[in-house]
Formats: structure tokens, sequence, C-alpha cells
């Protein structure tokens, strides 16, 4: 794994190219161009049904300059394990040589929700690959439904702020986590506001031997009700309030890898939003105020895993051989 | 040449996967299949093939790892029955529609519910329209002969489509029978190296499989399976000759069994053709003509051959182990009863369902049907167009 270096990346292809027909402002194209560039062997890409597959692969057009496979909306990990799983095969038969990698993208629909068990099983049986969640949180294509990666009280199609249940009730899962607990050797979390920390990530867990997950934030002003040009100021809005912190986990030890100078109110995220408009009547700012609760409660358990962690010495884990 | 052994129809079928040695095998275990998986495993762990395993979390995840491995280009192979097949469902249609020739060996059975863990075809059925080549075998000797062929068929450039070998769910599967295997040496040599198209790992030339395809262009897609399901008919024909020529055993699109002279017939698939050929035989011992039809393959489905097989019967029963539910037979009935429609001469036409959930066929439920048929080649009369037989009233 080499360095990244700007003047590297500028020299680069670009291998999503431009004229897809993801919406104006979409975060979801910034984050699949920073992962490609900082892919330094050639990949292979499977991606689950949503927006991201839809609006690139329009026949008889692609904007994939890699080779690319679209099965279904629950299965990208399963997919990608079964293309990495022939790579395995014709390589220990002496049938290629080529170092390739393997990319599973998914939105937080196909991954925290209908395609977890395919995750699940994938990162279990230790495929060399990584899988990539760009979390908008909620069913963007399908018309803004609420997933379980939607944040509490945010107003989608399915859970509409109304005149008596305002928005979802639910707090979003921590997928992130879930991830870890399958003991794997690389995970991230990263965002497309700092492009360098996330290209890092990218590359590390492509270098990485088995199984590696990141989990990427990526704006969506259809679905957030935000600016058409918000996608970068409204992720590192999520990374200062610390909604989504930045850190890593490299053989079961964390480190942050982004610290927020001082930690801004949720409010500042939330306001910028119109999907959360409705929190700021008064009687909805209880769940200001829970969500506010959750983030410093998270937040704070990081910062005692990141000091404790980065204290004792890693134990290698390693992926199937 | 060959080998006689004695053997369950899954390890004949798991035999026949070794002496195949697909690149990747991706499944999960399910009664009554779950034992071809188990016994290549211990082929895997031997070192007897070269097979990756991907031992996946559901049938979905085998399915979707069968058609990435698939797509990245290789032999790929995989097992299931009943509810595997169901959760496989979706899939089956993806690896169809992206033309990847995936082989997957099937012991049939019961779709629940009732939850039910014996043979009928309800899980083939519900995956008829999918777009895959089906077969059907009747004994552990044909399901063997047929998965091997079956690579071929799939591969074949004029084809790419999946294709599934079926047997009866423990009636067969699970039972020993004498069969000949072949020469490790002579399956590799009949079914070459792997013919791939287009596969994900030519990084140099990067394709985009399972595009977005709408109302522009999807109906040209699905006329091309079709005309290449059309094309399998051809196809599994000139195979089955080459496989006549290695193996001294004939196949084709069905079997007639006495069906030349006959007056009244049975058409039915897998186990139950044993049966009923006793009978049969039993029959023409007393003068009576009577015959069977034992469709090889429903998908393709050869309608034109059909009906020049069965015109001259005078009355012909379509028995079906699975009910469509429709409430007027089972789903073999309405496509073999359509065949003959164009026939310048046809034969009355029952339908009765069988067997459902491993309920045993006997000697005299086959009598009581030629019976029946012969009632209604001598009055000319159908009293009962559909119905269920081996079943308490």
């Amino acid at each position: 794994m080499s360095k990244l270096t700007l003047k590297e990346l500028s020299k680069k292809e670009e291998l999503l190219t431009g004229g897809h027909r993801l919406c104006a402002g979409c975060g979801a194209s910034i984050v699949v161009r920073q992962v490609l560039l900082a892919a330094e062997d050639p990949v292979i890409v499977t991606c689950a049904t949503g927006c991201l597959e839809v609006a690139t692969t329009i026949y008889p057009y692609t904007a994939w300059k890699v080779p690319f496979l679209h099965s279904a909306f629950e299965n990208s990990a399963a997919t990608a394990s079964g293309i990495e799983a022939m790579y395995q095969s014709l390589r220990r038969q002496g049938k290629i040589d080529r170092k390739i990698k393997f990319i599973a993208f998914g939105g937080d629909g196909g991954t925290y929700d209908i395609g977890l068990q395919s995750l699940s099983g994938a990162l279990e049986r230790g495929h060399d690959f990584t899988y990539i969640c760009y979390d908008n949180g909620a069913y963007m294509n399908t018309g803004i439904q609420r997933s379980s990666a939607t944040p509490l009280g945010a107003a989608t199609t399915t859970s509409p702020a109304g005149k008596v249940v305002p928005g979802k009730m639910q707090p979003r899962k921590n997928l992130t986590m879930i991830a870890e607990a399958h003991g794997i050797p690389y995970l991230a979390q990263a965002s497309p506001s700092k492009p360098q920390d996330l290209m890092r990530k990218v590359r590390k867990a492509l270098a990485t031997e088995g199984p590696s997950f990141l989990n990427i934030i990526s704006p969506c002003n259809r679905g957030w009700r935000s600016a058409l040009d918000g996608a970068i100021r409204e992720a590192q809005l999520a990374v200062d309030t610390c909604f989504w912190p930045l850190y890593e986990v490299e053989n079961g030890k964390l480190k942050m890898t982004y610290k927020p100078k001082a930690k801004k109110p949720i409010q500042e995220w939330l306001k910028i939003q119109g999907r959360f408009k409705h929190l700021f009547k008064p009687e909805n700012s209880w769940l200001i105020e829970k969500t506010q609760e959750q983030i410093d409660q998270d937040w704070d358990a990081l910062l005692v895993r990141n000091e404790t962690e980065q204290k004792v010495p890693a134990i290698p884990k390693k992926g199937r051989k | 040449m060959g080998q006689q052994v004695a053997m369950t129809g899954n390890i004949a079928v798991a035999n026949a996967m070794r002496q195949i040695n697909p690149d990747v095998c991706a499944a999960y275990p399910i009664t009554p299949s779950t034992e071809i998986m188990q016994q290549f495993s211990n082929f895997v762990a031997d070192g007897d093939v070269k097979t990756v395993l991907v031992p996946a979390e559901s049938e979905h995840s085998a399915m979707s790892a069968c058609i990435g491995a698939a797509a990245a280009g290789g032999r790929v192979m995989t097992a299931t029955s009943s509810q595997g097949m169901a959760l496989m469902w979706e899939m089956l249609y993806i690896a169809a529609g992206n033309r990847l020739p995936i082989v997957l060996a099937m012991s049939n059975r019961a779709l629940s519910a009732p939850l039910n863990i014996h043979g009928d075809t309800s899980d083939a059925m519900g995956a008829r329209d999918s777009g895959w080549i089906q077969f059907f075998s009747e004994n552990a000797q044909e399901a063997y002969d047929n998965l091997i062929q079956a690579i071929r068929i799939a591969e074949h450039m004029d084809v790419r489509l999946p294709a599934m070998v079926g047997m009866d769910g423990f009636i067969i599967s699970h039972s020993i029978e004498s069969m000949t295997l072949l020469d490790d040496q002579a399956v590799q040599d009949f079914i070459g190296d792997c013919i791939t198209h287009m596969p994900l790992l030519d990084v140099d030339n990067p394709k985009t499989f399972g595009p977005l395809d709408l109302q522009d262009y999807y109906i040209e897609h699905k006329r091309q399976e079709y005309e290449a399901m059309k094309n399998a008919k051809g196809v599994i024909v000139e195979v089955a000759k080459e496989f006549t020529e290695l193996s001294g055993r004939e196949y084709g699109l069905f079997e007639a069994y006495a069906l030349d002279d006959a007056e009244i017939a049975i058409v039915a698939l897998n186990s139950a053709a044993g049966t009923i050929k006793t009978v049969i035989d039993e029959l023409r011992s007393t003068g009576v003509r009577a015959g069977l039809l034992k469709p090889r393959v429903f998908r393709p489905f050869p309608a034109e051959e059909i009906a020049e097989a069965l015109s001259h019967v005078k009355a012909v029963c379509v028995m079906d182990r699975a009910d469509g539910v429709n409430g007027t037979g089972g789903p073999l009935f309405p496509e073999f009863r359509s065949a003959l429609y164009d026939a310048p001469k046809r034969p009355l036409i029952i339908n009765r369902i069988f067997g459902l959930g491993g309920r045993d066929l006997g000697l005299h439920h086959v009598r009581d049907v030629y019976g029946e048929l012969q009632k209604i080649a001598g009055t000319g009369k159908i009293e009962t167009l559909a119905g269920y037989i081996t079943v308490r009233n």
C-alpha cells in the first residue's frame, strides 16, 4: 500500500465517468469517485439495486470503467463473494495471476436492512473483499422511505411528521459496530468531506487480507430536503457535531481519525435539513434533546475506546487464505 | 467402459459433480439435497476436486454467489430442494436473464405449508417460468447422466442458460440403486473446458452486467432468452447423441415407452415412470395397448414433438406430482393439452394430481388410471377432467 498524494491522484483516470444520471449534488457519486481514485489494483465492483446502480447503468450506457455486476437488492455482498471465490479458484489453478480487488457497494437500505444477512454471511466466511455502504439514511431510490439507518425524528415518506407522530420514532441502528462484531480485520467510518481520510481508509481496506467494511455518510438533497450544493457541508457538519464520527478499527483496535476541535450542537446539522424541520417546534424539542444525549453517549464511549485501545498492542486478524 | 456401482441418487449426483470438477460451488443445506453438498464437501476436503466452496448463509445468497462466480467466468454448480428453491426464486430469474450457465442439482421436494420433506415436483414447478432449462430424472442413473449433459447444454453458445436437474426427493435421492459411473477422464473429455463469455475477471475489458433495462431494450433481451430456450431443444438432442456414443444410454426430449401403438397413455415425470412402466408391461401381456410419455425436459417445452408422439392415442392422463392450485389441474396438464390443440387428431385428455408430499404411488393406482383411460377411449366421454388420486376422500 503506497501513500496517497494529491499529485498521484490528479493523474488518475476517473473510473466513474460523468454523464451518469444521479441527481445534481448527490453524495453517492462523490463517494464512489473518491473510492475508485484510491484503488491501486484493478477492482471489480458489485452494487445493490438502488440510486447508485440504476442511475449509472441505464442500458445501453454505463458510467463504470471497471467490471461491474448488479444482481439484486439484498445481495451485493453475496454476489461479490461469488466473484472472489471464482478468482481464488482460478488463481489456485494457475489460470489467473493478476492482483484484483473486489468492492461491494450498497446503500443503507441494501446494507442495514435487506442485505444485512448477506453482508454478515460474507464477512463471516472471510472473503477477501471490501464492502462499502453509502449511508444516506433512507430508501431514496424508491422515494425516501425510512430505513433502520434513518435518524431519530427524521421525516420520510413512511415516517412522516404528522399531527400525532413527529417523524421516525426509533433511533438508528449502529451498523458499523455490528460489522465489528464479526471480528473482521479492518473497518472504518468515513465522510466525503474528508477525502484524504476516506481514500486512505479505502486503500487500507483494499490492502487488508480478508473482509473489510466501510460505512460512508452520503448526503442526499432530495431526501434530506437540503441545499443542492450542500452535500460536503452537510457531511462535514455530521462529523463536527459527532453524529458521524470518523474512526477505524484495525485488528480490533479502535482509532479516531478526526476529532473536531469543539463538538458542535446537533441543531446545527438538523436545522439545514428539511426532514428535521418539525423538530424545531416546541412540542418536539425532546427529540432533539434525545438525539444530543445519544450522540454524547456514543462519542464519549468512542473517546474511551480510542484512549484505551491505542495503548494495547494489536492482535492481527486475518481473513481466509 | 464405466464402473458398476450401488449408490443413492444424491451420491450419484455428488459423483457427477466430482467428475465435472466445477471451479466454484455455492450452496446451503436443505433436506433432501443436503447429502449432495455434504458428499461434495468431502471431495473438496480431500482434494479430489479443485472447487472453491462457498457455504452460504442462505439459498438466496448461495444463488447470488453462483451468479457472481459465473459472471466472473468459470464453471459453477449448486444443489437445493423445496424451500431452498423457493428462497432462490428471485435469483433464478436473474441467473437466466444474465445468461449465466449455472447448473443446479435438485432433489425435488414438496413446498410448505404444511411442512413436508418428501418428494414432489412443486419446487421445480415454481421455477418453470424462470428461464432455466429443466431436466427430470426417473432414477439415479438418469440424474447422473442429465447433470453431466446439462453442463454442455447450458454452456453452449447458442443457449447460455442455466439448467436444473431434478430427481424425486427420498424416493430417488435416498434410495440405493445399481448404476454405472463413467470414467473420470471420459466425463472431462465429454464436457471439455468451460466456455466463458465476457468474464468479469477480464479486468482489461470491463463490462457492466445487470444494468437498468427499460422500455427501450428489455423486451429485446427477453426475446433473446426466448430464442436461446428454443435453441436449447436442438442442443439437448445433439448433446444426447454424443452422450449415447460415450455411454450407450439413449436420451431425447422425452422417453416414449410402448407409445408407438398405444391407445391409452400416461404422461408423468421422474420416478413415477418406473411404477407406470411396470403396469404397462403387465397390461401389454393381457393385450391392453398402454403407453407412457416421460418428459425429460419441461423447459424447453417440446410441444411439437409431444403432439406428434401423442396424437394417435385415444385417451391420455397427464399425471402431476404438483398442484398449481388453479382449480382445474396441475401444472403439466394445460401445457400438454395445449400442445395437442393443433394436432389433426387429438386424444381425450384428463389430469390426475398424485403423490403430493411423497405419498406413495402404488401399482394399483396406476392400474386404476389406465382402467379409467380404457373407459374413456371406449365411450369417448370424460367424467372427471381433473382431480386427485392417491388421496383419502
